[in-house]
């Protein structure tokens, strides 16, 4: 590899995609349709009053079967700003390897941090030099969430595959199951909802989407795996830890497996206590 | 009709170029100890650095002619960035981005008409304070390995002269404020006292996040300088 030291009239300046293209030229595009190729499915963001959450399920799909378990599709793209994917997932993945490179390498040589609007800018700039590789079926739609730290609040984006940019108030979905877990999160949304709601929120827009999308997974508990969730606020980006998801899921599952007029008030029905059960 | 130039003389005289070019400008430390690596540099600019970020454990530090060292610190990061890319995160080394540098230095100065007025550094952070790397290149390409701490710019013997002295007992077991207070009181001399606002200093955290670097703020300086 050469020393990248560039004449002034030829610099990259502070892109690192500009840099690459320079370094090794543009990956080629496929000529015809591809097959098979594996999609990730659903995931959500919502505002909440001091930030935003973010989450997506785990299942990776390849026409009906379900090629990954365990996948990642929310990702951290830089201190206060994360990046969630849906869509043919190495590309998707890629992308979001460039993505967060992207930033840091502009943070680095510029020595100062892009504006929120402009993250989601560079984004917007990457979905859009997809899209040849879209139209053969290796589409990715990301969303993108930030705390915006020079206005102090959340922030949402939702992108379409020509790299169209929508900011969005509330919530924003992509993948196959965001039709179902944007309705879910539509009805229970209120203003300023907190975070503890938001995240319930989230796992039961995404169990609703598991529910009715074959493409999108509920939480395992076989295997123990359960959807990714994070929240980006002015402390920034921080992961969700798996047993407090869990945990969550098990009070959702609760409370939609106990049918409504069964449950009793007051009488706890025990083993030696024959008599007490209805 | 041609003057002959013999090679030792225009060694010679670019060379002396380099070193005034340099000496006009303001020196810089690092030293490693136990919580990290500081990089200390007498800068009355806020906004024009010497020191920067290059990758998750390594730095840049540059002193002489800022267009000049700031062109070499992006070409840095983008070397790096590029191979963290192509191979993996854990394969960027300062080693190999400082024999990179070493070979454009030289590069220069042997085949352009004006070498280049800089000297810099490049430093990485280690799991233990042994295993810092802190190189050291000149004008000329020259690649120093020093160990424990360095310094850069035009009086750079006095410098290291006064900070040894502090030193004398080791770097072990001494924490950040003691380490940035023997390099101000270094850099200073005897006849001056330097303030958080003629300073930039940052520091490769050991311990800690991905990224190790971190700067410290004129505030934060301050409260560490007083008292």
């Amino acid at each position: 590899m050469a020393f990248p030291l560039y004449l002034p009239g030829d610099d990259p300046g502070p892109s690192f995609a500009e840099l690459l293209r320079r370094s090794r030229g543009a990956p080629p595009t496929p000529s015809g349709p591809v097959a098979e190729v594996t999609h990730g499915t659903t995931v959500v963001a919502l505002r909440y009053a001091e930030g935003v959450v973010m989450a997506g399920d785990r299942r990776a799909t390849s026409g009906n079967l379900i090629s990954h378990r365990s996948m990642e599709k929310v990702f951290p793209a830089d201190r206060h700003s994360g990046v969630a994917i849906a869509g043919a997932a190495g590309p998707a993945v890629e992308m979001v390897q460039l993505f967060q490179l992207q930033l840091e390498h502009y943070e680095k040589v510029e020595g100062v941090e892009l504006s929120l609007e402009g993250k989601a800018n560079q984004l917007s700039l990457m979905v859009r030099n997809n899209l040849p590789a879209a139209l053969q079926g290796m589409m990715v739609v990301p969303v993108f969430a930030g705390y915006d730290v020079r206005r102090g609040v959340g922030r949402l984006f939702q992108y379409d595959i020509t790299g169209g940019r929508y900011e969005e108030s509330d919530f924003a979905t992509t993948g196959s199951g965001r039709l179902h877990a944007g309705t879910v999160v539509k009805l229970g949304y209120r203003d300023g909802i907190s975070r503890d709601d938001a995240l319930d929120l989230a796992i039961s827009a995404l169990f609703q989407a598991a529910d009715e999308d074959s493409a999108t997974g509920g939480p395992d508990l076989v295997r123990g795996i359960y959807p990714t969730m994070a929240t980006i606020t002015a402390e920034g980006f921080e992961r969700i830890e798996e047993d407090q998801v869990a945990e969550r899921f098990r009070r959702l599952v609760e409370r939609l497996s106990t049918p409504e007029g069964t449950a009793s008030v007051g009488a706890t029905p025990t083993m030696g206590d024959q008599g007490m059960r209805p | 009709m041609p003057f002959y130039v013999s090679p030792e003389q225009v060694m010679k005289d670019r060379a002396d170029y380099a070193r005034k070019g340099i000496a006009r400008g303001r020196s810089l430390v690092a030293a490693s100890y136990e919580g990290g690596i500081l990089l200390c540099a007498e800068n009355p600019s806020s906004r024009l650095r010497k020191i920067s970020e290059i990758y998750d454990r390594i730095a840049f530090a540059g002193v002489g002619k800022y267009n000049e060292f700031d062109q070499l610190r992006i070409a840095g990061i983008r070397a790096a960035d590029l191979k963290g890319y192509a191979y993996s995160r854990e394969d960027v080394d300062a080693r190999s981005l400082a024999n990179n540098y070493a070979q454009i230095l030289g590069q220069i100065f042997t085949h352009e008409m004006k070498p280049l007025e800089v000297e810099i550094l490049v430093a990485e952070v280690g799991p233990a304070p042994a295993d810092d790397r802190l190189f050291h290149l000149l004008y000329d390409g020259t690649v120093v390995d020093e160990s424990r701490f360095t310094v850069l710019g035009g009086e750079a013997e006095a410098i290291a002269e006064r900070l040894a002295r502090s030193f004398e007992d080791g770097l072990d077991g001494l924490d950040q404020r003691a380490v940035l207070r023997a390099s101000t009181a270094a850099l200073a001399g005897d006849d001056r006292v330097l303030s958080g606002r003629e300073l930039e200093v940052a520091v490769l955290e050991r311990q800690g996040a991905r990224r190790a670097f971190r700067r410290l703020s004129a505030e934060v300086l301050s409260e560490l300088l007083a008292g």
